[in-house]
């Protein structure tokens, strides 16, 4: 095989072969990658740990033995513990389902909370909430372990020393009675759209002229609403319809990432790009940014380019579609490109879409107005909505906090969620003036850096233990209903508002209630029953879009005033896609879920070009030195292909000193280089230290070699070879020395995945992790390949390593019909049911793994110690009771959610004995999966959408030609490149 | 050099190692059978916490086992009532009685009579009680005459191969529906061949792959 270049490709027999690869290591064919490749288990992934010698393994086991002799003799006892008073329609056992909301930016994403007796056990999506529709991101579903977080804030504390509430109400009643105006009192406020939050406020404001309320949150969309204020002269939120949109030219936007708060945009995209037939088309898209991400990664034209050069492209786009010239002499090497994304989108005027980052400045969002008035998409994939009064940049709000800490102007400190001690800009140094303020509170979820700075550190619930609301983008009111009591002693911003300020109600409930029980149309009651059940109040009116026309003066002015980007290598800050903005530090789903396009795991890094890698002499897992101004922070190199040249890119949410046992120490803290000038991005240094940092990434665990496991192609090739997948390897005629088994009866299981609009978005992982109580393993097991994920997200680069395009192939157990694992096993533990799934029975394996080894897909997972011993006792409430916990020693795998297969089944027999409708069983990644890439369903079925997709030629199996007989079949990934930059 | 060992090592290390295999051999032989769940689960007979009878309440006075396991039709457990349902009627019935008073206590108090598990399952073994009620098995089948029993007692070993033996013949253990509370039914001709016809009518087949049971 050394013979042959293994990454190199022939996907269709009348194409050129592509290089496929998923490290610089693999593309290189380093000797060190093939020694990884080669053996059976990943390096020490057989090994046993080193800390247990065989001695100590043998005493341990000869104790054990000589203990299970005197344990075995009784039968332990187990109680039943019925309710002593019933409760309405509550069946042991059963799961319920409630409506909720989770905020994340200010803005609600719809819940549907599953319950097992009382606890809440996996987030869904709630498909009656607009900008949900039936899908949870990754960190909606992460969530919920943040609840059974057993390092949270959990009661009053006064300077370390844990008190009780009556202990701060004794102190806090007298001494905001006495504040008179407020005139030195503070709010300092996680931004939330919560109306009834509102209220509160608004009485608090009202108790307290003097007082001022500052919003903060470390990740905000407030360029894009400044973009508006220059352009429209009014402070405006933007709203885009990518369904809608045939032609999309993004600049720096992750919109299908993390810089969307709620999963639309991603349903909206893949709607349009859905091709189900060889007559469908699908829009294209072309995006600019520094760093890759994942809307990067579904571009059909990708520009490689600094952030601070974007506006350049901006205002050479603008010029090429024959509006205003605003740039002052700068040139751009790309004119190439986009000119023809000029004139593509102005061939699709009215029907294409501009879209620029949070990243960017205000200018080149009033600049991207512009275009899109030149282009007529205002009002038509582009429309903006009214944001509340008084809006102000919060930057500004927080300078002006920090001038006011620094003249003792503040006497009272109220912090109402978020960490600012940690996010704020390192230059505000506020942990040191939050030293200095007599009476400082905080109210926070987690036991965290600012609770350590301040007087009165108080618990938060979190968003399943109380009640509150939230609106989402378009301004649908979303009830926010609780699932448990609180764990703590928790209370919601609210209701320590409430408390604090003498509100008139003091319950979260009616707070809530009151809030939209007056506005709610006939009868009452009703109407806010049903507001609970479907999670959202329908009547509430929905923000209506404002028509205005941009000032190109204005515009043009703000674009001149642009600080000029600096010299010296750029600095990126991105939301981490674990951690976000430290909120998920102490989330282990977050921590292990592989980064989308690193697939790093538990660590941040500095990510950057092979060239400026080169240039600086840098390999991956260095340990370099970054600078802004005079903040410093360590951070590890890691090579991105793809990634603009002389920059660089960090994550925030890492290098915590203070979350829990989870976050601490991991990763590195890149907020300590960010400034308040250098926000998003500034011009930085980059030193070596020499020394080395270890990154665990799983991009190179269970490499395919060179096979097509990936097809793609253009649309144009599609359209005139549409069965171009299946020509893609040669199948021969197959026969098996087995017994084969028969498949004609019942339901047959089967799953397609649809490459072309799967965005890699990791939450799928999360979903599945939830769904099969699959361990976290950590940094040290991911180095070994022993990470348990049942779905990897494969993420392949093609072509060149400078620039190359990027596709995410979700690989599970293929559930093969003739199954390679099935034969080798010697105690049948993984047999074949007849339905078709390749099933395990944990209680009959011995741990041989040579399943494992005999998997062609190395989709096997083996529990190579006991990774659920170490769980708290508040974290096994976050296990789905109707999936068996494994232990040590055991394989484990992806079997189709078999738990939801069973009961469904279950259900119909009870409901007359029908058979499982077509959609009836849905498995935890087709259920949450934002772009509807996974279908599941009976392949026996003709009627099924399953079947349906299974016919169409774009349909494949992966290594079909080691006559597995896959179950689990891929519609083939396609692009439409834009022919004049082919 | 003479010889270390006698000639007679030989043979006597051969017998020496018959007899420790066959030692071996009947050691495992008769713990296999001690251990197994007929032998150590089978008559299982706990003591309760209130001393309930089911002879008393299913069998003399007849109550139906729906009456309280509710929810045996509707999910996989057959819970056990809360002690609300108990005060439906001794609230007025005997409500001086020193068993009763720990019943009143409970719903005074609002903690749960904390009753002893009988039937017991491993934990991977995913037994639901809707599927097989709804499907026409009786709850004798398993749990035997609860209704004759005073205290509860495990009558069946409740092992794989005993759940096994009734799914891969099913026949004797299907009734109508409707009759499967009805613990002293004796249908007049073959139950068996009820059971055939039942099957066919309403499609029957209980699973004997891993997945139907262990997830």
């Amino acid at each position: 095989m050394s013979s042959v270049d293994p990454t190199l490709v022939q996907l269709s027999p009348n194409s050129e072969p592509r290089k496929y690869w998923r490290s610089l290591d693999e593309l290189a064919n380093t000797p060190k990658f093939r020694d990884w490749l080669h053996r059976e288990f990943p390096e020490s992934a057989s090994e046993l740990v080193d800390d247990k010698s065989r001695r100590t393994m043998l005493k341990l086991m000869a104790a054990s033995f000589g203990l299970a002799g005197l344990t075995a003799c009784r039968r332990p006892e187990q109680k039943i513990l019925p309710q002593s008073k019933g409760i309405e329609d509550y069946i042991p056992g059963k799961p319920q389902f409630y409506a909720t909301a989770y905020t994340q930016g200010g803005v609600a994403s719809g819940l549907l909370v599953e319950c097992h007796d009382g606890r809440p056990t996996k987030i869904e999506g709630n498909p009656r909430h607009g900008y949900s529709l039936g899908s949870a991101s990754a960190f909606a579903q992460a969530s919920l372990l943040n609840l059974y977080d057993p390092d949270r804030a959990k009661y009053p504390m006064k300077e370390g020393v844990r008190m009780k509430w009556d202990d701060f109400t004794v102190f806090a009643q007298p001494h905001f009675a006495g504040l008179g105006q407020g005139q030195d009192l503070r709010f300092l406020v996680e931004p939330s759209s919560s109306p009834s939050l509102a209220a509160v406020k608004q009485h608090a404001l009202s108790k307290y002229p003097g007082a001022k309320w500052i919003e903060y949150e470390p990740l905000n969309r407030d360029e894009a609403i400044a973009g508006a204020q220059i352009a429209f002269g009014q402070p405006l939120e933007v709203h885009h319809q990518f369904e809608k949109a045939e032609v999309i030219l993004s600049l720096d936007f992750d919109f299908l990432g993390l810089d969307s708060p709620t999963i639309l945009p991603v349903k909206q995209f893949s709607n349009a790009r859905r091709v189900e037939s060889k007559e469908d088309h699908m829009s294209r898209l072309y995006v600019v940014e520094p760093s890759y991400t994942v809307t990067g990664g579904m571009a059909d034209h990708r520009l490689r380019s600094r952030a601070a050069d974007v506006r350049t492209v901006a205002a050479e786009l603008l010029k090429q579609l024959g509006g205003l010239t605003v740039l002052n002499g700068a040139t751009t090497p790309h004119g190439r490109w986009i000119a023809a994304a000029a004139k593509d989108l102005k061939a699709h005027a009215g029907k294409s879409l501009v879209v620029a980052g949070p990243r960017q400045p205000a200018a080149v969002h009033a600049l991207v107005a512009l275009i899109n008035q030149q282009l007529g998409n205002l009002g038509q994939t582009v429309t903006y909505t009214k944001v509340a009064d008084g809006w102000r940049p919060q930057l500004e709000q927080l300078k002006e906090l920090a001038a006011d800490l620094a003249a003792g102007r503040v006497k009272t400190l109220v912090i109402l969620g978020g960490n600012p001690v940690y996010t704020a800009p390192t230059d505000l140094a506020l942990a040191d003036k939050f030293k200095q303020v007599p009476v400082s509170i905080l109210l926070s979820e987690q036991d965290n850096e600012t609770a350590a700075v301040v007087k009165w550190a108080l618990p938060e619930t979190h968003y399943l233990e109380t009640w509150g609301d939230a609106l989402a983008a378009d301004g649908t009111p979303t009830v926010q209903q609780p699932m448990i009591e609180p764990l703590y002693e928790g209370k919601s911003k609210s209701e320590l508002l409430a408390l604090l300020t003498g509100y008139k109600d003091k319950r979260p409930y009616d707070i809530v209630r009151n809030q939209w029980f007056a506005s709610l149309p006939g009868d009452k009651e009703k109407a806010w029953r049903k507001a609970l059940h479907d999670g959202i109040v329908e009547s509430a009116p929905k923000a209506a879009p404002v028509s205005a026309t941009p000032n190109a003066q204005k515009v043009s002015e703000a674009f001149a005033a642009l600080k000029p980007a600096g010299q010296g290598t750029e600095v990126n800050f991105f939301a981490s896609a674990g951690a976000y903005d430290g909120r998920f530090s102490n989330n282990a789903w977050m921590q292990e879920a592989p980064e989308p396009m690193t697939k790093l795991t538990w660590d941040n890094a500095a990510l950057l070009s092979p060239a400026t890698a080169k240039q600086l002499g840098v390999e991956s897992g260095d340990l370099l030195e970054i600078a802004v101004g005079g903040a410093k922070t360590p951070m590890p190199a890691l090579i991105q292909p793809g990634h603009a040249d002389n920059s660089i890119s960090i994550s925030l949410g890492y290098g915590r000193t203070r979350v829990g046992r989870v976050g601490n120490g991991v990763g590195h803290n890149a907020g300590a280089v960010r400034t308040s000038d250098a926000f998003w991005f500034g011009s930085g240094s980059v030193a070596k230290t020499g020394r080395k940092y270890p990154l665990s990434h799983t991009q190179e665990h269970f490499s395919m070699e060179g096979r097509p496991i990936v097809r793609e192609a253009t649309l144009e090739h599609f359209h005139h070879h549409p069965d171009f997948a299946k020509h893609a390897v040669h199948v021969p005629k197959l026969f098996s020395l087995y017994d084969e088994h028969t498949y004609e009866k019942g339901a047959q299981w089967g799953m397609v995945i649809d490459l072309n609009t799967c965005i890699g978005c990791n939450a799928c992982v999360v979903a599945c992790q939830s769904e099969n109580n699959i361990p976290v393993v950590g940094k040290d097991q991911v180095a070994r390949g022993r990470e348990m994920h049942w779905i990897r997200l494969d993420r392949y680069y093609s072509n060149d390593p400078n620039d190359p395009q990027v596709v995410t192939h979700p690989m599970a157990c293929q559930q093969c019909e003739s199954a390679p694992c099935e034969v080798v096993c010697p105690v049948a533990a993984t047999v074949h049911s007849p339905e078709g799934l390749n099933e395990m029975a944990y209680n009959r394996c011995v741990g041989t793994r040579y399943c494992a080894n005999n998997c062609p897909y190395k989709v096997r997972r083996f529990n190579f110690l006991e990774y659920h011993k170490d769980i708290t006792e508040v974290g096994k409430m976050a296990h789905n009771p109707d999936v068996s916990v494994r232990m040590r020693g055991v394989m484990e795998k992806c079997n189709y959610c078999v738990q939801r297969i069973q009961e469904a089944r279950i259900a119909a027999k009870a409901d007359g004995r029908r058979p499982i409708r077509d959609g009836e069983v849905k498995t935890a990644c087709m259920q949450t999966c934002p772009a509807d890439a996974i279908v599941f369903g009976n392949i026996n079925d003709p009627e099924s959408r399953i079947s349906k997709l299974r016919k169409q030629d774009a349909n494949y199996g992966v290594l079909e030609e080691l006559n597995t007989r896959p179950r689990t079949t891929y519609l083939a990934k396609l692009r439409n490149p834009n022919p004049e930059l082919a | 050099m003479s010889q270390l060992f006698p000639r007679l090592t030989d043979k006597v290390l051969r017998i020496a190692l018959g007899v420790v295999g066959l030692m071996a051999v009947t050691g495992g032989g008769v713990a296999a059978y001690l251990l197994h769940p007929e032998q150590v689960d089978t008559g299982y007979t706990p003591k309760q916490p209130i001393a309930y009878s089911h002879k008393l309440h299913a069998g003399d006075l007849g109550i139906d086992c729906l009456y309280c396991h509710t929810s045996v039709d509707k999910a996989a457990f057959a819970a056990v009532p809360a002690t609300e349902t108990c005060m439906n009627c001794h609230d007025r019935v005997k409500p001086q009685h020193p068993e009763i008073i720990k019943i009143r206590e409970s719903y005074a108090t609002g903690n749960p009579i904390p009753w002893v598990k009988v039937h017991k399952l491993p934990d991977y073994a995913y037994f639901n009680h809707q599927a097989h009620v709804t499907a026409g098995v009786s709850c004798v089948s398993c749990h035997g005459r609860i209704d004759q029993m005073i205290e509860v007692k495990q009558v069946e070993p409740l092992s794989m191969a005993w759940c096994l033996n009734c799914h891969r013949n099913p026949a004797a253990s299907i009734r109508p529906a409707e009759l499967v509370t009805k613990l002293s039914w004796k249908p007049d001709r073959d139950p068996a061949e009820i059971g055939r016809e039942i099957i066919a009518a309403k499609n029957i087949h209980p699973p004997t792959n891993c997945s139907g049971c262990h997830r």
